[in-house]
């Protein structure tokens, strides 16, 4: 799994920090999402993909 | 001859007798009916409204649905909404690129770490609040004396907002979110509430705290990036949103518990991660922001079989997407320990609500420690004589007699 996201388009609700908290992360200053790991292991795969599902912005990608 | 069309049903707000907890009958039967249909305003206007979850996130994600309420054609709320359009414009109502530029200005402010930085200082407030309750004795009304001074204070922190003037803020806010106010009122209230916000930001252009509004008044207002205007109806937005939903949420949702004694006693003896999956399942099942997200289609847009023409108003009611068995099992349940994380209480898309996560935290910390103070809470009266804000922006109770 590899996670690309559009920063740039991100509103910061943190979702995918609550869905995925070691995956994601967000910047202090402006709340913009941060990706800790952005090939996954296998057993975060679930959770990365809720988090992109609940994304409101839906600005994760997973390929 | 020609046929005068008839009117649409009006879109309303009345639930059900005997279910104060349901959205109205007539607005979840067209989930399996027409779940996108037109319905008649308070003013005459027409739009369409979104019942369905899944046709609800793929609109308000679409960046060709519009907030911006000064569209000719947007679904306003109330004569009070209508009248106050141009005092309040805030990001609440603007379009990406503005949308989001404007909400960055805040977003730091929200993160899910300085939310939870904020539990010492909620925990603190919350036991003043119980003591105050427990020494006074009960009966007591729970919005008065612990669901509305709880988030309050916690806004008035986060921005730097005295809450020695929380009579002041509270009348005012109240006038606002009443869609029975008059235009003249709605008006009065927001432009007394608006002057006070803007003066106190520019008053902290001098004197800066560690609070929201000095960020904004050494930020943007000094160097001129924002007028005072701006500031003021941005803190107006913060103010009035970080105070009335949570408020309800609190009153609500312990309305809500009482009526459900195994789940009242599963969120009052939980730890935090099950009380956490707790304030979802209330956020989803109680959905107080019941008027539904208002947008306009700048495009002509097909969703769920339907054409949104460009131009067309819409309502996304989530209300009604938070009881779609399509995503939810056994809707009209409130089961705390279901997985309840895609509910629509706090929108979807770029606009989704930016203090979530300060909700959550005080959420999950009011119900638990209210509960464990007075393991005999009840309500005073019975629940049909409690009186809901069927007629307010946000759905909860006016007053909440309990004892114990």
């Amino acid at each position: 799994m590899q996670i690309t996201v559009d920063a740039e388009k991100c509103c910061g609700a943190g979702q995918c920090v609550l869905v995925a908290p070691e995956v994601f992360d967000q910047r202090d200053e402006d709340g913009v999402v941060v990706v800790l790991d952005a090939t996954p292991p296998a057993d975060q795969h679930a959770l990365v993909e809720e988090a992109a599902q609940v994304c409101p912005a839906a600005v994760i990608t997973l390929s | 001859m020609t046929q005068t069309p008839v009117a649409p049903p009006a879109l309303t707000t009345q639930r059900a007798s005997g279910c104060p907890f349901d959205p109205p009958p007539s607005k979840t039967a067209l989930l399996e009916s027409e779940p996108i249909s037109r319905v008649s305003l308070w003013n005459g206007a027409t739009a369409w409204l979104v019942t369905r979850h899944a046709d609800q996130v793929t609109l308000l994600r679409d960046p060709r649905i519009s907030a911006d309420n000064r569209r000719p054609n947007y679904p306003s709320m109330s004569a009070a909404s209508e009248a106050t359009r141009d005092q309040i414009r805030a990001f609440i109502n603007m379009d990406e690129p503005e949308h989001n530029a404007e909400r960055r200005k805040f977003t730091g402010d929200f993160t899910i770490k300085r939310m939870r930085a904020l539990t010492p200082r909620i925990e603190q407030i919350i036991t003043d609040l119980l003591d105050a309750m427990e020494e006074a004795g009960p009966p007591t009304d729970l919005v008065t004396s612990f669901a509305l001074p709880l988030p309050s204070l916690v806004i008035c922190e986060l921005l730097g907002v005295p809450y020695s003037d929380h009579a002041f803020f509270q009348r005012n806010s109240a006038v606002m979110v009443d869609t029975r106010s008059t235009s003249e009122a709605a008006l009065a209230a927001t432009k007394e509430l608006g002057a006070y916000l803007g003066d106190l930001v520019e008053s902290k252009v001098a004197n800066p705290a560690d609070d929201l509004l000095s960020r904004l008044a050494t930020g943007y207002l000094k160097p001129g990036h924002s007028t005072k205007r701006q500031c003021a109806n941005e803190a107006l937005l913060l103010l009035v949103a970080g105070h009335e939903t949570t408020a309800n949420m609190i009153a609500l949702g312990t309305c809500a518990l009482l009526q459900n004694p195994a789940q009242l006693a599963a969120v009052r003896d939980s730890d935090p991660a099950r009380v956490a999956n707790a304030v979802e399942e209330m956020l989803r099942y109680l959905t107080i922001t019941h008027m539904g997200r208002r947008r306009v289609a700048t495009a002509d847009i097909e969703v769920g079989g339907q054409l949104i023409k460009a131009g067309e108003a819409l309502i996304c009611s989530g209300d009604t997407a938070n009881r779609d068995p399509e995503v939810f099992q056994d809707p009209y349940t409130l089961d705390i320990d279901r997985q309840a994380r895609q509910h629509l209480a706090f929108g979807s898309g770029p606009h989704q609500c930016l203090g979530q996560n300060l909700a959550r935290v005080e959420l999950q910390l009011a119900y638990p420690a209210l509960l464990r103070r007075f393991p005999g809470l009840r309500l005073d009266v019975p629940l049909e004589e409690i009186p809901f804000r069927t007629e307010m922006a946000v759905y909860g109770v006016h007053s909440l007699p309990v004892a114990w």
